[in-house]
């Protein structure tokens, strides 16, 4: 096996890749125009038609889409397959409690799982390889991504999904995995507690992770790097696109190529909508041309980012993205998942005649994401004994459970008690130091 | 019969008790019983005052979260058994506790008075009047 998936693609010249973008633009623009009648709209609004795109430098021409658009046309409004060619689901939270699910043909499911393929490859994935996937199985694209791409690679796949984190390490000595995929703050939790349980490095056999769905800084790489004898690759996606492997790391470790023949990136103005030159910091937009089910075209992913074509030692000429720095909305990604305050707002509406004021606390601790939000008690929320306030607190944990995944700590303060800034209580504050 | 109870939700955190009670003495507002349920992060201060309204007005307004219940104020006789009588009779008629604290109303009588939080009022002051209870009002209590 050689150091790439796919040769041809992922080390194309600018010129063919423009091309084969070009073409495939057309075709998906036609499709869409065709069979979703949401985004027909939104283009006719704009006066566009097919006619207008012959090439990837119209693609400015077609309107955005953003996650206000994908909730509008929830379930099926940006469907562009009949359900009977669907065979797959995978879905990510919403910015109001709504999710956004997203549809897969058997096609898109086989280019979702070339990208994670390549991925796992450029990270030094053989069929030789034993591949334990650490990422949650289920609605969240981690670990069927994954999964996909360790089958496609031939690696022995190890489902794992997370917790249970000793038996992850007795398979991990036990089956000899040699690359883990999982959370960055899981790898971190990993390579602790393979050092508590008195293992180092020497134990085990692992030489590559490939770590995603969530921020990290180059400090935490270096930390996983030392504690579990690793290489660890970065990865990006976004189930709106696919999931993981919409781009990817190599072994210069500086950025992710983006998989350019699947996803064409551009990056704009998060005020104007205005596309940027290359180089320039901004808001990273895909436009999916080779899916069937669910084609998003000019997709807002609200990620600032920066984009370079500078020529890369690992021989890929595919565009790399940055890790993003930071986001045009104010999601935040806690443990791996995506939290919009106005989910948390939701849930607060439902205790409260108005909704009371309330504070997210992010933190780091151990390499662990901490959440904890504190809520501003309003009388008519106060009782005159503990437990009807412990079961309010319980019932605001458990709503925020179910519709996030994650656990917070709830913690109910006085009325006025949470710092206001002219006036506005601060929503979030966000001590993890990860840009 | 009963009297109004402030319920003040507080934060575990340094000054806050002191702040509380400064205010309500600002304003003339005496503090005739109270007793503070607690947990790790935060506890509930409740409070028998001579002027329950004007409390309540002067702690809303200082933005602290406050509500008001509805509890039983009754008089007991101060020597051993004087509370197991009273208990007596609740328990007689199925009547449950759901907390009670000891009130510093009294002068020199051989009287104590005690608040309580039970599940039904109603009951509650049928069973401790037909005891030979006494019941304080809210009249009564701001006389006192």
């Amino acid at each position: 096996m050689g150091k790439y998936w796919n040769e041809e693609i992922e080390c194309m010249s600018r010129e063919d890749m423009k091309k084969l973008q070009s073409e495939r633009l057309v075709a998906q623009v036609r499709h869409v125009w065709d069979n979703v009648p949401y985004y027909r709209r939104l283009m006719e609004e704009k006066g566009v038609t097919p006619d207008d795109i012959n090439g990837i430098e119209d693609l400015h021409k077609l309107p955005f889409l953003t996650k206000a658009d994908l909730r509008d046309a929830y379930p099926y409004g940006l469907l562009a397959k009949p359900l009977a060619d669907c065979v797959r689901i995978q879905s990510t939270s919403g910015t109001t409690g709504k999710r956004v699910v997203a549809f897969y043909t058997q096609h898109d499911i086989d280019l979702w799982d070339d990208c994670c393929a390549r991925a796992i490859t450029a990270a030094g994935g053989t069929r030789e390889d034993v591949c334990q996937v650490c990422y949650g199985y289920g609605l969240f694209t981690g670990g069927p991504g994954l999964n996909g791409g360790s089958h496609k690679v031939g690696c022995l796949t190890l489902p794992m999904s997370s917790g249970n984190t000793e038996r992850q390490i007795q398979f991990m000595r036990d089956l000899g995995s040699t690359i883990l995929c999982c959370t960055p703050s899981y790898a971190a939790y990993i390579g602790e507690t393979l050092h508590d349980m008195g293992y180092g490095p020497e134990d085990i056999k692992l030489k590559a992770g490939i770590f995603g769905a969530e921020p990290w800084t180059e400090e935490m790489r270096h930390e996983i790097e030392r504690l579990l004898g690793i290489k660890a690759y970065d990865i990006y996606g976004l189930t709106e696109i696919s999931g993981p492997g919409v781009s990817f790391e190599c072994e210069e470790q500086t950025g992710m190529h983006i998989n350019e023949d699947h996803f064409i990136a551009e990056i704009i103005d998060p005020n104007t909508g205005e596309v940027l030159p290359e180089g320039s910091k901004g808001e990273l937009v895909f436009t999916s041309i080779t899916k069937e089910a669910f084609p998003l075209l000019r997709y807002r992913t609200r990620d600032i980012c920066v984009l370079t074509r500078k020529k890369c030692s690992c021989g890929r000429t595919l565009v790399k993205m940055s890790k993003p720095m930071g986001r045009s909305d104010d999601m935040l990604i806690i443990k791996g998942v995506n939290v919009f305050p106005s989910q948390i707002e939701s849930v607060l509406l439902k205790m409260s005649k108005a909704t009371p004021n309330y504070q997210i606390i992010v933190d780091r601790v151990n390499n662990t994401d901490t959440f904890e939000i504190r809520v501003e008690l309003s009388d008519d929320m106060l009782s005159d004994t503990i437990k009807s306030i412990e079961d309010l607190e319980k019932k605001i944990a458990a709503d925020i459970h179910s519709i996030l995944g994650i656990r917070a700590k709830i913690r109910l303060v006085e009325p006025k008690s949470i710092p206001r800034s002219e006036g506005k209580a601060v929503r979030v504050i966000d001590k993890r130091k990860l840009v | 019969m009963t009297v109004k109870q402030l319920s003040v939700f507080v934060e575990n955190r340094p000054g806050r008790m002191s702040a509380m009670t400064r205010l309500l003495g600002d304003n003339g507002i005496n503090i005739r019983a109270m007793s503070i349920a607690d947990t790790k992060d935060f506890g509930i201060l409740r409070l028998i005052v001579n002027d329950a309204d004007k409390a309540l007005e002067v702690l809303k307004e200082a933005g602290c979260s406050v509500t008001i219940t509805n509890v039983l104020a009754i008089r007991i006789a101060d020597r051993p058994g004087g509370l197991a009588d009273a208990m007596d009779v609740l328990y007689k008629d199925n009547i449950s506790v759901e907390y009670m604290y000891a009130a510093f109303i009294n002068e020199q009588d051989e009287t104590a008075y005690l608040v309580l939080r039970v599940d039904s009022n109603d009951k509650a002051i049928t069973a401790l009047k037909e005891g030979g209870f006494h019941l304080l009002s809210q009249d009564e209590l701001s006389k006192i």
